[in-house]
């Protein structure tokens, strides 16, 4: 309630008592509100990150290249040449402070000025005009930028990139597979990520770190151990990047302390003074304070997405349990306020948001069109000991999500059965906002999942999700993801007996014409093959690329923050850290289900149509099929609707999947394994296959994780997720399941108690992950009309928000159509 | 009863009506016979609600037992309640009141709560828009009340029929008297009036605009004056 209102309200009802108590309590509300926005300081960065144009800086690949052409370059086994680049980079780039920031350290010269990594995608000037002018997700480059690409970057790099490596090492039935969409590659544009950080560096510097070096150095065993040198090698090459990165401080400290001698005002001359001490302090040695805590973080940050591009970007996890011993120790030392640990935070909030991944193009910008780098803030869950982890920071950070409302870095909070309603309750009044956060995880099934794949206990209670809905043990995993895998189209490519229909390629082997099918299972049968041969392509093709990673692009900044890299002396990308997994990220489950569902039922059941006219109608688009479009669309049985008959067909098509993938081993002593996500590939995935034989025209988005197809879960949310509940989430590292719900639901206690019982009964049925667009059809279909009207409208996209302006067409009509339950 | 507003024409009667609906799909139009209400067994209702079994354990939720009016099948519904208890579900009936008392007194050990309509006070309002008198909801409420049930009352906010002022403190007297003290205020809306047109029935409250939120929050203070919980929409 705002002041003037209450004022008239006051009027209103003077004399009577009871409503002037009413009215006492209204008015410290209203001062409590007060108290929680955010200051004239933090409202201008937050401006100004907002303002800032996404541009490409030439900066690192410039210096990156001087250093590759340089003398000592040639002289170093490459983990030190990886390093040295590394640190000549920190060394030279140039140093930029924001007018009020009090979280320094930026990875471009200036806010979303943004380097490419040459050494593994190298930008073509026409790819750099295409960044420019596309009209989503562009990057702006001047002329000049262009022509240091064209006369430095592009002659030195050229066909010795990692995409080149990758390409080039590729078997023909991998890329074909490849161009028809059958699955997608993260790693042919970004390096291998997908880790995040756990505990160790509130409690050690990086001067511990290189202890630890030394004591591994010395431990090295050059009689009996091949492998010693390389080891050597390795733990050199990790000191030379924890010098680096102190160096890197110390530069920031020397521009912070002369900018403090010229400032007039007083009080910010005492803060730079002071952030000067911090970079001074931290990384080198452990944090003794919130604020120093942060700052380090925020170098490691940097040092990370500087070394290389790694997807996901990178992720401080657990913030609340990171951060609480110092919030705790100095409120009751007096030497911070939660006003000051507010503020902190919201200014770290800003520093991420100034980060946009770097630039895609090609299938990698259509499988994951967007700015965000996928940093995902943990909040909540469960503490190591098994207890419940919610403390006073949780929701503090949860008011910081809610005040800030910016794209990045993500939120969500893991919700396990032991946290109290309070911290859901709380949660959920910041995703009726709609801008898409948090988004919500099930602690106690990412802990049994965690633990399913051989994770100790407190490993897997350290761990969490980060980048859209994946599961891992935080500190002590590296867990790549490796690509999309196009359930829908491999279906597609067996109802054509192994054929491609759109090119007439034979992609598969020839599992049979479905016209002489006698039965359901014969059509499973051969889907089953199908999918077992192209997990077999993907994954030959992922155990290559995995050794072209470790064998030609280590990343020791990476691996110094992993453990156990140190102690194994073995870099992060060649299998140091403790667990090692690979994922393979199955798309279309909804579309697959509803698809089979149809055969099932119109060709075999009921004998309503036979194949042959069913197929011959999809490979018309449905043109003059309209009356079996509409039987396949409203008459048929759905996948989301709790109907056995249909979501049987999930069950099995994901069981399939995870017996072609789940346990098989990778070259850096891993595993791969499954889980269900597509972040915006459904799309891609969709445009690249026919009409399909749920009335799915052609080119049409498919369903995205695991939710159903968009509009046919017509019986509500609980039906909706106890269908999605129906495949063993335990067996993944993640699922990723889409709901909307327009504002109306949300609007008093009783909408949130039932929305919060709602995700409980789906986490209670082992659901991994709920995640919420609220916002009507109508205003996004004024924002499609009027984007201009709508610029900070941010929407759930799939594992993670965006703003609805920079989403393509289809995206935003597909999000439109995404059931809009109305009530319970 | 045959209420003037009642949103659920098609439940008035006991019986499967069918209706054609159109849909356009790609610009092409079909027409669809679509059949309102169906007959189930008590044993496909069992099935679909211990489906949300989960949820039930978590919200403390259970099954409400709605219309129309539940009570114009008074046998099924007291064998399908028995069903639900032995379940262990908790049940809940939302009803018109007007059933005989005999049903009232079989079903009131089986159902938790009753979601109770309370209409009009004035016995020749009543009759004129509903088509029948109020006493005999009147007499099973209070026979609710005497064997302390759990009773949330539904009162809805119909412009120019339910909300005068009479009428309103008639409800307030009558209430408070009875010791009940919690009240759903429902706003009158005007989304069934397509099902008449489709169902070729006419609707009379053309007129009646929808409540606004000032008058419903007075409305709400009206009742806590006096002592009673209110909700708006319920």
């Amino acid at each position: 309630m705002d002041l003037k209102l209450l004022l008239e309200a006051k009027q209103q009802v003077q004399g009577q008592f009871i409503a002037f108590k009413h009215l006492r309590i209204s008015t410290k509300i209203v001062v409590a509100q007060k108290n929680i926005t955010m200051n004239e300081r933090i409202r201008s960065l937050r401006e100004e990150s907002l303002k800032a144009i996404n541009k490409i800086s030439a900066e690192r690949a410039v210096l990156l290249t001087r250093f590759y052409k340089s003398k000592e370059a040639q002289k170093v086994s490459l983990p030190v040449k990886r390093a040295m680049a590394f640190k000549y980079i920190l060394e030279n780039k140039k140093i930029w402070i924001g007018r009020e920031e009090l979280i320094v350290g930026e990875r471009g010269p200036e806010p979303k000025a943004t380097p490419t990594y040459p050494e593994i995608c190298l930008h073509s000037v026409k790819d750099l005009e295409t960044l420019d002018s596309r009209q989503k997700v562009s990057f702006k480059s001047g002329e000049d930028t262009r022509r240091i690409y064209h006369d430095e970057i592009i002659p030195y790099w050229d066909g010795k990139t990692q995409r080149d490596k990758i390409f080039s090492n590729m078997e023909e039935a991998w890329l074909q597979a490849y161009q028809a969409g059958v699955f997608t590659e993260f790693q042919e544009q970004r390096a291998p990520g997908h880790t995040v950080l756990g505990n160790k560096i509130y409690s050690m510097g990086f001067r511990d770190f290189k202890e630890q070096i030394r004591k591994t150095l010395e431990g090295l065993d050059f009689f009996d151990d091949p492998e010693a040198l390389n080891k050597k090698e390795e733990l050199m090459a990790m000191e030379i990047t924890a010098d680096a990165i102190i160096l890197f401080a110390r530069r920031y400290a020397n521009t912070l302390e002369s900018l403090a001698e010229s400032e007039l005002d007083k009080n910010r001359k005492k803060e730079l003074q002071e952030m000067t001490g911090i970079c001074r302090r931290v990384p080198e040695n452990a944090p003794r304070t919130f604020h120093e805590a942060l700052q380090y973080y925020w170098f490691v940050h940097v040092g990370v997405i500087t070394e290389l591009n790694p997807w996901d970007s990178f992720n401080p996890g657990r913030l609340d349990q990171h951060l609480y011993p110092f919030f705790k120790k100095e409120l009751e030392n007096g030497s911070l306020t939660r006003e000051r640990a507010k503020e902190l935070l919201q200014a770290f909030w800003v520093k991420f948001n100034n980060h946009p991944a770097p630039p895609k193009i090609g299938i990698t910008a259509k499988e994951s069109n967007t700015y965000t780098d996928f940093t995902l803030i943990n909040v909540g869950g469960l503490k190591q000991n098994g207890t419940d982890a919610v403390n006073e920071l949780s929701y503090l950070i949860l008011d910081v999500v809610e005040e800030m409302r910016i794209l990045q870095p993500g939120s969500m909070i893991q919700l396990s059965k032991q946290n109290p309603d309070a911290f859901i309750n709380r949660a959920l009044k910041i995703v009726k906002t709609g801008f898409g956060q948090p988004s919500i995880f099930n602690t106690d099934a990412i802990v049994q999942e965690l633990t399913r794949q051989g994770k100790s206990i407190q490993d897997a209670r350290n761990g969490g999700a980060s980048g859209c809905v994946e599961s891992g043990a935080f500190g002590t995993e590296a867990y790549i993801l490796t690509g999309y895998f196009n359930l829908t189209k491999i279906l597609e490519i067996t109802l054509h007996n192994g054929q491609d229909p759109r090119t007439g390629q034979q992609l598969g082997p020839e599992t049979g014409n479905p016209k002489g099918f006698n039965g359901f299972d014969e059509l499973l049968n051969a889907y089953e093959k199908q999918i077992k041969h192209f997990a077999d392509i993907k994954i030959r093709g992922n155990n290559i690329i995995e050794k072209l990673y470790a064998k030609y692009m280590p990343a020791p900044f990476l691996s110094l923050l992993i453990d156990d890299c140190i102690t194994n002396a073995r870099d992060y990308n060649a299998g140091g850290a403790r667990y090692n997994t690979s994922y393979i990220q199955g798309v279309g489950l909804g579309s697959v289900a509803d698809i089979l569902t149809s055969i099932k039922y119109n060709v075999f059941d009921q004998k309503k149509v036979s194949m042959d006219e069913i197929l011959q109608a999809a490979s018309h688009n449905f043109e003059g099929y309209g009356e079996l479009r509409n039987d396949l669309i409203y008459h048929t049985p759905k996948y989301g609707n709790d109907d056995d008959y249909a979501d049987a067909q999930s069950v099995i098509v994901f069981n399939m999947f995870y017996k072609a993938v789940n346990g098989r081993p990778t070259p850096r002593g891993g595993t791969f394994r499954i889980n269900m996500l597509p972040t915006t590939s459904h799309v891609y995935f969709g445009s690249v296959i026919g009409a399909t034989l749920d009335g799915r025209k052609a080119g049409m988005p498919l369903s995205e994780g695991i939710s159903p197809f968009q509009g046919s879960d017509r019986k509500g949310p609980t039906a909706a997720l106890k269908s999605a509940a129906k495949i063993d989430h335990l067996k993944t590292g993640g699922t990723l399941l889409n709901q909307k719900f327009t504002p109306q639901l949300f609007q008093d206690e009783k909408g949130i108690f039932s929305l919060a019982k709602l995700i409980r009964g789906y986490f209670r049925m082992n659901g991994h992950h709920i995640q919420f667009n609220v916002v009507t059809a109508g205003i996004l279909r004024d924002a499609m009309k009027y984007p201009e009207k709508f610029q900070d409208l941010i929407v759930r996209v799939a594992g993670y928000s965006d703003y609805f302006n920079d989403l393509t067409e289809e995206l935003q009509e597909e999000i439109i159509r995404r059931t809009e339950h109305d009530g319970f | 009863m045959r209420c003037m507003w009642c949103h659920n024409p098609e439940s008035q009667e006991e019986t499967v009506n069918k209706v054609e609906k159109k849909r356009i799909l790609d610009g092409e139009q079909f027409l669809e016979d679509i059949t309102i209400g169906t007959w189930v067994s008590k044993q496909e209702i069992i099935d679909e609600v211990s489906k949300d079994a989960v949820f039930y354990d978590e919200s403390g939720g259970g099954v409400t037992l709605s219309g129309g009016e539940p009570l114009m099948q008074p046998k099924f519904i007291e064998s399908l309640l028995k069903s639900l208890k032995n379940k262990g579900f908790h049940t809940c009936i939302d009803t018109c009141g007007y059933a005989e008392s005999a049903t009232f007194k079989k079903i009131m050990p089986l159902a938790d709560l009753f979601l109770y309509d309370i209409k009009l006070i004035d016995d020749v309002q009543h009759v004129y828009y509903t088509g029948v008198s109020n006493e005999l909801t009147l007499m099973n409420l209070k026979l609710l009340v005497q064997n302390e049930k759990e009773v949330i009352i539904r009162f809805p906010v119909i412009p120019c029929v339910t909300d005068n002022e009479d009428n309103l403190e008639a409800v307030g007297y009558l209430l408070k008297n009875l010791g009940l003290d919690r009240i759903d205020l429902l706003p009158y809306h005007a989304m069934a009036r397509n099902k008449y047109q489709r169902m070729g029935m006419k609707y009379q409250l053309n007129e009646v605009p929808e409540p606004d939120n000032k008058r419903l929050e007075s409305l709400k203070s009206f009742f806590e004056a006096d002592g009673f919980k209110v909700t708006i929409g319920g």
